[in-house]
């Protein structure tokens, strides 16, 4: 058979994509239908740009949903003589798929299965450490900005003292084989993961603290289950072994979390700063709330505009740090598919066979752009109001 | 004024203690030393072999002995052996009694590295002059560039301009080193796709190539060919964040009270721009473009790796992925110490250039 040309290429890659076009249609029909009711999600529909972020997002969530459905080949076969083939090289009989769509790459697997399947790796981590991180900052910045005083002076200067690090260095000690041995990412983790299960806790408790009975039982579930996950997550010790995670990704995780963190700590301070001065928090205080209550319920509802903002930009940036992760080979096992150890294997032959390294870079940039757009767009449709 | 500078002087040297402290316990962790001690004795030791070497090259004492030692507060451990003194501070050539007692990073003693076998200051050096020289072009390419960007973009807001010039901001923003660098070198520094075989067909270029992928040869002689693709893929990255506070604060100062009044005073819209509103626009982005370093020291660190150019952040990389503990320390305290100044630096620079925020 002949290798085809780009234009079948694209072609088959679109049909490839058949479960993602699907889903995108069904969600931009039923979200532009109903975006009057969907409040700030429905307005991101009347700015083109936010669409367009938007878009180019769930694109790549629904390629990690349905990345079964659409990879052509196992990402980790390799298939005899298809070493650094061009795009479009057609593969031996008997094969899943009659081509190798976008060439494979230097141990003879399919570029274009793994980018897919990097996709999943990628969304699987980014958005939950993203959000760890900032419970982990809400958490800490909440009280920090309100109370202000020592504490805030201590909390601020822990928070300066993680940011005065340059990242890669505190990526280099803090992801290695040999720092698992020590324990130290399991310390971590356990400082870091306990934040979601104390921000749950207070959030709950300080919103039916009136009502004993619906307290009780609110808090005593979200305890039963977030340290159920904590055991397994932070510890790997859950009895039932539904919550695990591998160390090496438990490595990464907790680094990711820990760089993120004190720039999420630092933009709630500041939020709290300015909004703890405002009349409704002096009214709050009249009443009798308490602090817990006002900062949950009251200060971080206003505060919420810059925050989910700032969260599509944070998934960017910690897409960008994992990709950093991967290229320098650090936390990942060889095989992995994900973005950043994928362009770090194909750059050593990357003037003579670019296609194993473009593609994750040109699938990385794309998400991390949508994500930039999708953050601008949200950020003017909430300024509008 | 003073006060002020004290105090973030203090704070300062008090953030770089504790992150070297970091640093120094996380490189000096048990499993690193047993690793040093195999690699630098002998791989085959037993365990009661590798406790004793590293009793005797000292490495027995408490963390923050060797902390101190290492600083240069405390005096370097010796120990009599065979009939002869030895200890951290005694190098070959000079007798115990000649030695000095404290030698560590104060004294400018910064150790020798494993892996390169020479002193750590020579290698940092001659690193950090080759790193000097890409910072100084990004800096040449990536302001100015920056902040016209900013300035173009910011003047009307809302126009067709600005939505252009934010789009490619974004897109720069969105784009990390080691991906435009990937796509550069596939673009610009490849035989067989992209440009390269274009341009060298219609003989607009000279060789090959229009760029090398690789930046090695720079370390002797700097030239467009060789080291175009390492500036230009870290000033990409940091450009579009300059370029984005250059607008955000140029779009504030356009709708100040001042440049109204000028406006209806029938100054032209021309010299508005330059005389007015630009001065007061440049003061948010010096902070920016300073706070930009430590993100720079990142850029750099892929840059040098991916292009194989021998500056400060492929040395750091190659003390880190080789356990090399006294290089890494070395170049851990470099970047901290460029970290906190450039913020102290920013700080001082911020509340001089703009007079509302003069500290007394």
């Amino acid at each position: 058979m002949e290798p085809i040309g780009w234009g079948s290429i694209i072609a088959r890659m679109a049909i490839q994509f058949w479960p993602v076009w699907a889903a995108l249609i069904v969600t931009y029909a039923v979200s532009i239908t109903y975006k009057r009711r969907l409040g700030l999600y429905g307005k991101l529909f009347d700015s083109p740009i936010g669409m367009v972020g938007f878009g180019i997002v769930m694109f790549w969530v629904f390629t990690a949903f349905f990345a079964d459905l659409i990879i052509t080949h196992d990402p980790l076969a390799q298939l005899s003589g298809l070493k650094n083939k061009s795009p479009g090289i057609p593969t031996p009989d008997g094969s899943a798929y009659p081509y190798y769509l976008l060439g494979g790459d230097n141990l003879a697997r399919d570029v274009f299965s793994r980018m897919v399947m990097g996709a999943r790796r990628v969304l699987a981590i980014a958005p939950a450490a993203t959000a760890f991180a900032f419970m982990v900052g809400i958490t800490l910045g909440l009280p920090a900005g309100y109370f202000a005083g020592k504490l805030d002076t201590g909390l601020s200067f822990l928070a300066n003292l993680v940011l005065a690090f340059p990242v890669i260095l505190l990526f280099y000690l803090l992801v290695t084989p040999e720092i698992r041995d020590t324990g130290i990412p399991v310390v971590l983790a356990a400082v870091l993961f306990i934040f979601p299960v104390i921000f749950m806790v207070t959030l709950l408790n300080s919103r039916f603290f009136t009502a004993p009975s619906k307290r009780n039982l609110y808090v005593g579930v979200t305890l039963v289950i977030g340290l159920w996950a904590y055991s397994g997550l932070a510890f790997n010790a859950d009895p039932l072994g539904v919550w695990s995670m591998e160390p090496n990704l438990l490595n990464v995780f907790v680094a990711v979390v820990f760089v993120n963190a004190p720039t999420v700590f630092r933009i709630v301070r500041g939020l709290v700063l300015d909004l703890r001065s405002r009349d409704y928090v002096a009214a709050g205080q009249t009443r009798g709330e308490g602090p817990w209550y006002i900062m949950l319920w009251e200060i971080l509802p206003n505060a919420r505009g810059p925050l989910i903002v700032d969260f599509c930009l944070r998934i960017g940036y910690t897409t960008i740090l994992l990709g950093t992760l991967g290229f320098f080979g650090l936390g990942v096992s060889p095989e992995s598919p994900d973005w950043g150890s994928t362009i770090n294997d194909g750059r050593r032959l990357l003037s003579i066979f670019p296609h194993p390294a473009v593609v994750p870079a040109l699938a990385l940039m794309s998400l991390v752009l949508g994500l930039n757009l999708l953050a601008d767009g949200l950020r003017e449709e909430s300024l509008k109001d | 004024m003073l006060i002020f500078l004290i105090r973030r002087l203090g704070i300062m040297v008090l953030t770089a203690l504790c992150l070297t402290f970091v640093v120094f316990t996380l490189t000096n962790l048990a499993p690193n030393l047993e690793k040093l001690a195999r690699s630098e004795g002998s791989v085959r030791m037993t365990d009661e072999q590798v406790q004793s070497w590293l009793a005797n090259n000292g490495y027995a004492q408490p963390l923050a002995a060797r902390y101190g030692e290492w600083l240069g507060v405390m005096p370097g451990w010796t120990r009599e052996a065979e009939g002869k003194t030895v200890g951290r501070c005694i190098a070959n050539g000079i007798t115990a009694a000649e030695a000095p007692r404290f030698c560590g990073v104060l004294q400018g003693e910064w150790g020798n590295s494993t892996v390169f076998k020479r002193p750590v200051a020579e290698i940092l050096s001659r690193g950090l002059a080759a790193t000097g020289w890409l910072m100084l072009w990004v800096m040449i390419l990536m302001v100015p560039s920056a902040l016209l960007l900013g300035v173009l973009a910011g003047m009307r807001e809302g126009s067709k301009l600005d939505r252009a010039l934010s789009a490619v901001a974004i897109a720069t923003t969105a784009t990390p080193e080691y991906v435009s660098g990937v796509i550069l070198i596939a673009v610009m520094a490849s035989a067989t796709v992209g440009i390269s075989p274009v341009l060298a067909e219609w003989g607009w270029i000279e060789g090959r190539t229009l760029f090398q992928g690789t930046a090695t040869s720079a370390m002797d002689e700097i030239t467009f060919w060789n080291f175009g693709l390492p500036v230009l893929t870290i000033a990409l990255y940091g450009m579009g964040y300059i370029a984005r506070m250059t607008r955000a604060s140029m779009t504030e100062v356009m709708t100040a009270q001042y440049i109204r009044t000028a406006r209806l005073k029938g100054v032209g819209f021309r010299e508005v721009v330059l005389r007015h509103a630009l001065r007061n626009a440049l003061i948010a982005p010096f902070t920016v473009i300073m706070l930009q370093f430590p993100w720079l020291l990142n850029g750099v660190v892929i840059v040098e790796t991916l292009f194989n150019y021998k500056g400060f952040g492929w040395t750091l990389v190659q003390g880190a992925g080789n356990n090399d503990i006294e290089l890494l320390l070395s170049c851990s305290v470099v970047a901290v110490l460029v970290v906190l100044v450039t913020q102290l630096i920013s700080d001082i620079g911020y509340a001089y250039l703009n007079p509302r925020i003069r500290i007394s």
